[in-house]
Parts: structure tokens; C-alpha cells; sequence
């Protein structure tokens, strides 16, 4: 097992009456990719705020590379690249002259760490001097993620690196982490897309500033332990108040092309089609399926909700 | 032949143009009553400058488009009159009251006073929130917030109601419960237009419509979409099609 | 060293990709001193006077002549008692009336002192105080002129009071004042609105996680900006002497020494604002509308501070601009050297510290 880069014990965090983080217990390893994920108003930006010194906990400790958060933040400052939510570059300035400005005051330059940003920085580098404000959104995530790298961080961390660009740029940004893990990089990324904690070591689910869940996303799979049931056919409207109405079914919630069913005690498919044809006459298919980590991700939100 | 008042959206040969980019080209389609209809497309393709033109924010450069049955170039103001629209940016004010709210938009639709009193009350019980009518909405959390402004979306009952990622940043659970009211708007004959990055979401709208670089790349129910593109699902379809390269399919099944 | 370069060529970057708010920057002080110097100057002229005078001997006939002789005064018409007067000043017909004792030259000759009576309107006490200012200099001007020797104490003074301002131009007290006000709230202003951009647009996030210090990020937006105030200093300044012909009398060298003082103390206190508020419209709301008054009110630009009550007096001690404005008027109108107001340049270099270092101490480290 690899050492630990970032160990948080205990921590908590409240911002007046809103507890935003409540009592978080992680370990990230060296050089995996961790997702923190979890909706909005889940604690996700509020932990990474922690963990970049930039917000001081209410109690807890947590140290990144070794180093308290709160007692060596001028060196963790030094040792970590981020990503904050939102474009935070100068709008006003070119693709070059941000860059060298980020890699000037991280006291570096840009010729001594261009290995490690050339695969990212070359796709955007023919147009270095368009304004950062007048980039497209995927490009915009590269520049920000150049500069985040420019002074070679032990730690990278990503606050929604993908919210609110388009699927292609989700797939090519993720593309861009792994490559940058196979170089040794610690990477800790928060997203609200369930289906990018595929692409996580692992994951840990966050909701209401509490951790749900901490594993590789193939364990949570495998510790997934309802019987789990795809139902296609019908109109959904119509479909998921009947299968609700059944006294087997525990949940039923939309997903995809398909409706996923989970039910009290273990069924053959065919049961559940035949009760839907006496009840509502209506022809449907079912079978059983491996949970996904939304899934699970859902699950557990009902366990905290009953 | 149908005649375009058929049809809640018709949108022939529309284009807009800024200078000499040609943000939307030529886009062709129509949507009927009750449709949920996915509006996708990568950041950039034109997505936004379309609703635009549809909801009557933005004169088309040429082509017509003929929204709730007015006509978006001729009729601007009668087409939002008709039209419900809520987007993930603005919805509703922060800092007025969940009734206070409801108020507003429904005064704006131009409700009468008694109309108003009677939907408020219907549409708080509907969505479980009369304990909550008289709290700031800013205090709301994020899923409940944009329940209730699909709700007031909908307040003057209109034809259609567009939506621009509702969803984005929504707990999985909310945003399922938010689908089924989409749902159930659609059943009961309003018609849906909707954006999304969440590409699940699109295998439940009706019909999706993928645009790339400011036309309509493909338009199809997701299933024959997913058959015709040999995708296990919406996601694999809208990177094939939004890259425009389909050797990168096998690279994607390979990541996953 | 290298990082303090890179952050001040940025905010040069800044100011020149934002042609708009630099043409605002230095366009608005120069429509503002012209404004303030034609339409709102304390000069006046032309202003209508009634004369009552009993005798009309010599003298007084000499003295309203030499009255109305400058721009200053219009004769309305001779009254033949004080009691019409007022019926003057309600129709608004004059600003001001002139009433001389009966017997004048006589008693002038005797060697008595002859009263005239100058009644001025009241409800506008700016211009009735300008006028009753130049028609006591004309009077003492002619009384002087009469018996160099036997000059009244009342001469003296006046002479006093007129000395660095001879036709009592009001222009020349409020350019001083003006470059104070202006480079005071412009620079303010800039300061304050400059960083707290960076928090609302998250780069502020970015620059914290970097090793970038505090003392770095404060000197490396006051800087790009004490150049920029100078050039608004500059512009106003030669403005004041060409278009409103206002001497530079003391040495120019110092006279910008002290500008450039000042306009560190200003912007240092933008900085300070802008440690303390999180959005660049609370930033502007307090650079300018909270600075603006106590600045124009406070520091003697318009009001003269011996005039007011001592807890106001102990307060105008702590505006950056009364202090200025005392140094400038002294550089400019009186020609003085150092020596004369070192004490001024100590208080002001002193505030000066006290900002930087109350905004290095504020300076979040953290985002809260």
C-alpha cells in the first residue's frame, strides 16, 4: 500500500448555522486519482478549500504532503497546483502572458517545467495570444489547468473541473488527469457527475458535509448488496408509478433508456413482469443488472434519508 | 401535409449570423405536443444563440420559426406570453420569499389576483412546500430551488417550456424527482424543450437533437440514435458526433 | 524581486487592455476641474449693486467710481434712502448695496472715520462674503491711497488677506483643492476597485495559493498606479496654470515630491478599503461617497477649518487632504521652500505607513 499524501481526520467546518463539512475521516494515496463527489452544496468546495489553505477548519486536522494545513500553509502553498470552480485567470490577459505570469510568481519559469505541461499547453498554444476571455470553455480548462501545473505541484486539486462543459471536454479532461497520474501526480478532483467516478482510483461520496462512502469504484460496485432490476418498456410516466405502486418494489427510479428497480427480497424477472401485465397491462421487459456506482451512489442517499 | 401551427416548435432553414460567424446554420426541426424534447450540442455549437431565438430574446439573421403558434421574428412579445422558461443561471430571486416569488412571476404572466392566490396554494402543496412559503429562497437548498422554479415556470400554463440545464449540480435523487415533474408536465400535454450536459438525461427525453458547430448534426428518438450510431448510450453518440470522428469510438468503449 | 515584476507589468496589462476605465480615469478629472473652474469658482462678476448716498461729495463719488470700475459690480441704480434697499433685494434686482454716511468727505477730511454700510443678501452667504471682501479691499485700496500714512488697522489687515491673492481670484484656491479632491478619491478609488476585482473574479483564490506575499501584492498594485495618478496630477496641474492661469510659484521638483506623497497615502488607502470589503461596488461606494464627503468638507476646500467647532477641528486632522492641501497651497500660491511645511510632509508620509502596514496586517492570508 502506497503512503498517504493527504490524511484528514476529524475535520468539520461551519459556516454559521450551516454545518458544511461534519467530522470527514480521509486518506488519499500517492499518486492516485481521488474523486470527491457529490452534489452541489455537498462540502466539495469547502474541503478543497481547506486542504489549499485557504480556508482554516473549525476542528480536525488534515495535512497534505506531511504538513499541517493551518501551521505550514506557506509551504503547502508552494507544493500544491488548483483548480478553483470557476475560470479564475485574468480574462484580460493572453494565453502566454498568463501562463508566464502564474509561473513567475510560483517562482519558476516556463521552460523548466514545459515537459509537464506540453501535451496540454501544445493544443492551445497556436492561438497563445487570444485574450484567456475570449477562449472557448474546453480551452479555457487547459490554460487554467497549464497554469495550475507550471511550478510542478506534488498535489493537484480540481474543484468541478467539468461542470458546465460539454461531454467531449469531460472525456478529453480526464484523458489529461490520467496521463498527468502516470507522471507521478496526486490528483484530488471533485465533480457532480456520478458517472466520472469511473475514471477515479477511488472515490469518496460526499453529501451535506458528511462522507457517505470511501473505495475504488469497482468496491463500491461489490459491496452494492440489493437485488437490482432494469425495466424497459411503456411510457416512464406512467411505468414508474405502477412499479412503484408494487408492494415488492423498494425504489424505482428513472435511468437512461431504462428503469432501475430495486426490491425487498430477491425476484425472478418474470415475477415483475407479470404483476405489471395483471396490474396494468402493460408489456414490459426485465432483468437483472450489476448496480452502477450511481446506483450505489443512490442508495446510500436513501439510508441517510430513512 | 400538416400546417406549421401544428406543431408547438417549427423551425425552418432558422440561422443567426454575428458578423461573419454563423453561429446557427440553416437548423430544421419541429417538436409536437407533449414531446420532451433534448436540445443538445458542445459548448459553442449554438445551442444558446437557438433558445435564444426561440424564446423571442433574439431576431433571427433569416429562416422562421414559429413557437407556441407566434411567430418569433413578427411576434416576439406573444411568444413569451406563451412560453414557460427557466434556466440553471436565473431562475428565481434569492432574496424574496418561495410565495413571494410564486407572486411575482404570476403577476408578471398577468394572473388575476384570485388566480394567483389559487395556483400558489395549488403548486406549494403539490411540491410538499407550504411550510415553506415564507422562507427566502436563497435559504433553499439547491434541488428544491429548482423544483419550485420549474413549477413557476409553469404557473400561466404555457404550450411549452424551456429549460436550460435545470439539472446542473442537482443531488441524483432530486434530479430524478425533477424528472418525473417533467414528466408529468409532459403528460398532461405541455410540451418540453430541454438542455443538458447530463447525458442520461437524454435517453428520457422523447427526441434529441445533437447540434455541432451551429446545425443539426442528428435528430432521433435515443434509441434509433444509440442503433444508428452503434453507441451503448447517449454519452458515446454525442462525443462521436460532437468531435466528429468516429475512430475515436473504440477508444471511449476502451476507457470505460 | 522577480515575482513583484511580473505582478506589476500584469497590472500595467490591466489598466492599458481597459481603454474605457482609463479614459473615465483621466477623463473625469479633467472634466471636473474644468467644471468646477468656470461654472462653480467663488469669483463673481457683474454683480448688481444700489448705491444709497446722502451727499455725493467727492469722495464717495470717487470711490463708487472706482467700484464699478472693475468687472466686479454693476451699478443698479442710486436709492435716495436705505429703506428702498430692501425692496431691491426681494425684487432680486441687486446682490448687494452700498450705503454711505451722510457727510462723508467731511468727516474723511476731518480726519474722522466715515462708516459706509455694505448690505449683502445673507441666504446665499458665499457670494455675500465675496462681496463684501472686494468692496472692503476697493475701500481700504482707496483709503490707503488717500493717507499712505495714517492707515487704519483695518487697511493692514485687509492688505494681509489679499497678499497671495491680489484680485482675489477664486480659481487659485480651488485649483489646489481640486488636485487634492481629485487625486485623493481617483486614486482611492483605483486602489480599492483593482484588488478587490481580483477577489470577484477567483484569481484572488489563485494568487493566495501561490507563494506570492502580502507586502508583494499591495506594492505591486500601488505602484502601476502612483504612475498613472501622476499623470492625472500632471494633467490637472498644467490645466490650473495654462487654462486657469494659476502660478506655480515654489520649486516644481518638490511640489511633485509631494504629489507623488500623496498619492501613496491615497492609494494605500484604497488598498486598506479593499482589504476590508469583497465586491468592487462596495469598494466604489466607499472610495467615493464615503471619502468624498469628509475629503471636501473636512479639509478645508471649501469650509475654512479655524471656523469650525473642536471636535470637528480634531477630526479634519485625520483627512490625508487637509494636510495636502495646506502643502500644495504653499508650494504653489506662497512659493515656499521645505522649511515650511516639513511638518505637513511628516503627517502625511506617517499616514502613508500607517496604511500600508494596517493593509499588510489585513490582509487575508485565507479567504475569510
Amino acid at each position: 500500500m502506497k503512503n498517504s499524501i493527504i490524511q484528514i481526520e476529524q475535520l468539520s467546518k461551519s459556516f454559521g448555522e450551516v454545518r458544511a463539512l461534519d467530522n470527514i475521516n480521509l486518506s488519499v494515496r500517492e499518486g492516485e486519482i481521488f474523486g470527491l463527489i457529490g452534489p452541489d452544496g455537498a462540502g466539495k468546495t469547502t474541503l478543497i478549500r481547506i486542504l489549499t489553505t485557504l480556508l482554516l477548519p473549525d476542528t480536525g486536522k488534515a495535512t497534505v504532503t506531511g504538513r499541517d494545513v493551518v501551521r505550514d500553509y506557506k509551504e503547502i502553498r508552494k507544493l500544491v497546483g488548483y483548480m478553483p470552480g470557476v475560470f479564475s485567470l485574468y480574462e484580460d490577459l493572453t494565453i502566454a502572458e498568463n501562463l508566464k505570469f502564474f509561473a513567475t510568481i510560483f517562482q519558476t519559469t516556463i521552460k523548466e517545467n514545459y515537459h509537464l505541461i506540453k501535451d496540454i499547453y501544445q493544443q492551445i498554444e497556436p492561438f497563445k495570444d487570444r485574450r484567456a476571455g475570449q477562449l472557448s470553455g474546453g480551452m479555457k480548462q487547459k490554460l487554467a489547468l497549464s497554469c495550475a501545473l507550471i511550478h510542478k505541484p506534488e498535489v493537484l486539486f480540481l474543484d468541478e473541473p467539468t461542470t458546465g462543459i460539454d461531454a467531449v471536454s469531460r472525456v478529453e479532461l480526464w484523458d489529461m488527469l490520467k496521463k498527468l497520474k502516470r507522471m507521478g501526480l496526486t490528483i484530488f478532483v471533485s465533480t457532480p457527475y456520478m458517472n466520472e467516478a469511473s475514471m477515479c482510483d477511488r472515490v469518496a461520496f460526499i453529501q451535506k458535509g458528511e462522507i457517505l462512502e470511501v473505495d475504488s469504484p469497482e468496491g463500491i460496485v461489490a459491496s452494492y448488496e440489493e437485488p437490482i432490476y432494469a425495466v424497459e418498456g411503456g411510457r416512464f410516466y406512467q411505468l414508474i408509478h405502477a412499479l412503484r405502486a408494487l408492494e415488492m418494489v423498494k425504489a424505482a427510479h428513472l435511468f437512461g433508456e431504462t428503469i432501475h428497480v430495486t426490491t425487498y427480497r430477491r425476484i425472478a424477472p418474470e415475477e415483475l413482469a407479470r404483476a405489471i401485465k395483471e396490474r396494468e397491462g402493460m408489456d414490459i421487459s426485465v432483468r437483472e443488472i450489476e448496480a452502477n456506482i450511481e446506483d450505489c451512489f443512490i442508495s446510500k442517499l436513501h439510508q441517510i434519508i430513512h | 401535409m400538416r400546417e406549421q401551427n401544428d406543431y408547438i416548435v417549427y423551425v425552418k432553414d432558422l440561422t443567426k449570423v454575428f458578423g461573419d460567424f454563423v453561429a446557427v446554420d440553416k437548423i430544421n426541426f419541429r417538436v409536437e405536443k407533449g414531446e420532451i424534447f433534448g436540445f443538445l450540442g458542445a459548448n459553442g455549437a449554438g445551442k444558446t444563440t437557438a433558445i435564444k431565438m426561440l424564446t423571442g430574446l433574439l431576431a433571427p439573421t433569416s429562416g422562421e420559426a414559429v413557437v407556441a403558434g407566434f411567430d418569433v421574428r413578427r411576434e416576439p412579445e406573444k411568444v413569451k406570453y406563451n412560453i414557460g422558461y427557466m434556466s440553471q443561471k436565473f431562475s428565481l430571486y434569492d432574496d424574496l420569499k418561495v410565495s413571494e416569488n410564486i407572486r411575482l412571476y404570476a403577476g408578471i404572466y398577468g394572473l388575476s389576483r384570485k388566480e394567483i392566490k389559487r395556483k400558489s396554494k395549488a403548486l406549494l402543496e403539490e411540491l410538499n412546500m407550504v411550510a415553506l412559503r415564507d422562507k427566502l429562497v436563497g435559504e433553499l437548498p439547491l434541488g428544491w430551488k429548482q423544483k419550485l422554479a420549474f413549477a413557476v415556470a409553469m404557473i400561466h400554463e404555457p404550450a411549452v417550456v424551456f429549460l436550460d440545464e435545470p439539472t446542473s449540480g442537482v443531488d441524483p435523487i432530486t434530479r430524478r424527482q425533477f424528472w418525473e415533474m417533467i414528466y408529468k408536465a409532459s403528460v398532461a400535454g405541455t410540451t418540453i424543450f430541454i438542455t443538458t450536459h447530463y447525458l442520461d438525461e437524454a435517453e428520457y427525453c422523447t427526441r434529441v437533437s445533437i447540434m455541432v458547430d451551429g446545425v443539426i448534426e442528428a435528430l432521433d428518438t435515443p434509441k434509433n440514435l444509440r442503433l444508428k450510431y452503434g453507441a451503448d448510450n447517449m454519452q458515446e453518440v454525442f462525443v462521436l458526433l460532437a468531435r466528429g470522428e468516429h475512430t475515436l469510438q473504440g477508444k471511449i468503449k476502451k476507457e470505460k | 524581486m522577480n515575482a513583484l515584476l511580473a505582478f506589476i507589468k500584469k497590472e500595467f496589462l490591466h489598466i492599458f487592455r481597459d481603454p474605457r476605465s482609463l479614459l473615465i480615469i483621466v477623463g473625469m478629472p479633467i472634466v471636473q476641474i474644468i467644471l468646477f473652474g468656470f461654472a462653480i469658482t467663488n469669483e463673481i462678476t457683474e454683480a448688481h449693486i444700489a448705491v444709497v448716498d446722502p451727499s455725493r461729495d467727492e469722495h464717495t463719488t470717487a470711490l463708487t467710481r472706482k467700484i464699478l470700475s472693475g468687472k466686479y459690480f454693476i451699478l443698479d441704480e442710486y436709492l435716495p434712502s436705505e429703506k428702498q434697499l430692501e425692496q431691491s433685494f426681494l425684487k432680486g434686482k441687486i446682490k448687494v448695496g452700498l450705503v454711505f454716511e451722510p457727510g462723508f468727505s467731511q468727516k474723511l477730511e476731518r480726519g474722522e472715520h466715515p462708516q459706509i454700510q455694505i448690505v449683502t443678501d445673507a441666504t446665499d452667504p458665499n457670494t455675500a462674503t465675496t462681496l463684501y471682501n472686494y468692496i472692503r479691499a476697493i475701500t481700504a485700496d482707496y483709503a490707503l491711497a488717500l493717507h499712505p500714512s495714517k492707515a487704519t488697522p483695518g487697511g493692514i489687515d485687509i492688505r494681509t488677506r489679499m497678499l497671495y491673492n491680489a484680485q482675489l481670484k477664486g480659481v487659485y484656491f480651488f485649483v489646489p483643492g481640486l488636485i487634492t479632491i481629485i487625486l485623493m478619491l481617483i486614486s482611492a478609488m483605483m486602489s480599492s476597485i483593482s484588488l478587490t476585482r481580483e477577489k470577484e473574479k477567483g484569481t484572488m483564490e489563485i494568487l493566495l495559493v501561490s507563494p506570492l506575499k502580502p507586502v508583494m501584492v499591495i506594492i505591486g498594485k500601488v505602484i502601476p498606479y502612483v504612475f498613472l495618478s501622476l499623470l492625472n496630477g500632471t494633467v490637472i496641474l498644467l490645466l490650473g496654470v495654462y487654462v486657469f492661469h494659476v502660478p506655480i510659484r515654489g520649486d516644481l521638483v518638490l511640489l511633485f515630491g509631494e504629489i507623488i506623497l500623496f498619492i501613496i497615502t491615497s492609494l494605500s488607502l484604497g488598498i486598506l478599503i479593499s482589504t476590508k470589503v469583497e465586491t468592487q461596488q462596495v469598494a466604489l461606494l466607499i472610495s467615493l461617497m464615503a471619502l468624498m464627503l469628509p475629503t471636501i468638507i473636512l479639509s478645508g476646500f471649501i469650509f475654512p477649518i479655524e471656523n469650525m467647532p473642536l471636535p470637528l477641528q480634531m477630526i479634519s486632522n485625520a483627512i490625508p487632504a487637509k494636510w495636502f492641501i495646506i502643502i500644495i497651497k504653499n508650494i504653489m500660491l506662497k512659493g515656499v521652500g521645505m522649511a515650511y511645511i516639513w511638518k505637513q510632509t511628516l503627517v502625511l508620509t506617517g499616514m502613508a505607513l500607517f496604511f500600508i502596514v494596517a493593509s499588510v496586517k489585513n490582509y487575508k492570508t485565507r479567504l475569510e
